[in-house]
């Protein structure tokens, strides 16, 4: 089973981890990943995501297809948030069970790892005294 | 040939707009590439600048079509 959503409205983790229970997982490991305070000693106000959805909602099918095949995951939900986030909000969550805890962590840092590299998702710093989007510069 | 660019992230930016209808010389995502960096200089100091076609990726020989929609995919930060 693999359950992919990309809102706009605030991401649930208890919605996640119940997506992925399974009578046959003995492990789940659930990554949460949160807008924080501050990039490099500056003070971030909030975080601004946008997205090319469609495409943004294939590939990370693609990361849950390929999590399930390579870590024998028995389910995996990935849900990314777009829009305005403040301090605190949940940016992202990757829920993925699997028969064994060893693989349950390995499983949900391939995908994490994966989803930052290849979906079309971009955030953009916003600070008291400017913006930036963010790893777009050497 | 002409095409329609639809830029995400910091390409919007750099464009200035979301959509755009492109002309160029040239019949690939390749030369596409290199006239956008032509027209766009910011578009060389970016870490990556990726290039997708019916919501794939493409990579430099992929053939375009006129009228056909690239969308510009600037170094993704997702998570």
């Amino acid at each position: 089973m693999i359950d992919i959503q990309l809102l706009d409205t605030p991401l649930s983790v208890a919605q996640c981890s119940q997506l992925v229970a399974d009578p046959a997982a003995g492990g789940t490991v659930v990554f949460v990943g949160t807008v924080r305070n501050s990039t490099q000693a500056r003070t971030v106000q909030r975080l601004d995501f946008e997205a090319y959805a469609p495409m943004a909602i294939k590939e990370m099918r693609k990361i849950a297809e390929e999590t399930m095949e390579k870590y024998g995951a028995l389910k995996c939900a990935i849900h990314h948030r777009v829009g305005s986030l403040d301090i605190l909000e949940i940016a992202v969550i990757i829920a993925v069970a699997t028969p064994h805890r060893k693989a349950a962590f390995a499983a949900c840092k391939f995908a994490i790892d994966q989803l930052k590299e290849t979906v079309p998702i971009w955030k953009k710093e916003i600070f008291a005294d400017g913006e930036v989007w963010v790893s777009a510069h050497p | 040939m002409q095409i329609s660019v639809i830029a995400y992230g910091i390409a919007k930016d750099i464009l200035g707009q979301r959509r755009l209808t492109f002309e160029f010389e040239g019949d690939s995502i390749g030369q596409l590439k290199t006239a956008l960096i032509e027209q766009y200089p910011d578009f060389a100091k970016l870490q990556s600048l990726s290039f997708a076609v019916e919501e794939e990726y493409q990579q430099d020989d992929y053939p375009l079509s006129d009228q056909l929609e690239v969308v510009i995919i600037p170094p993704v930060s997702g998570g």
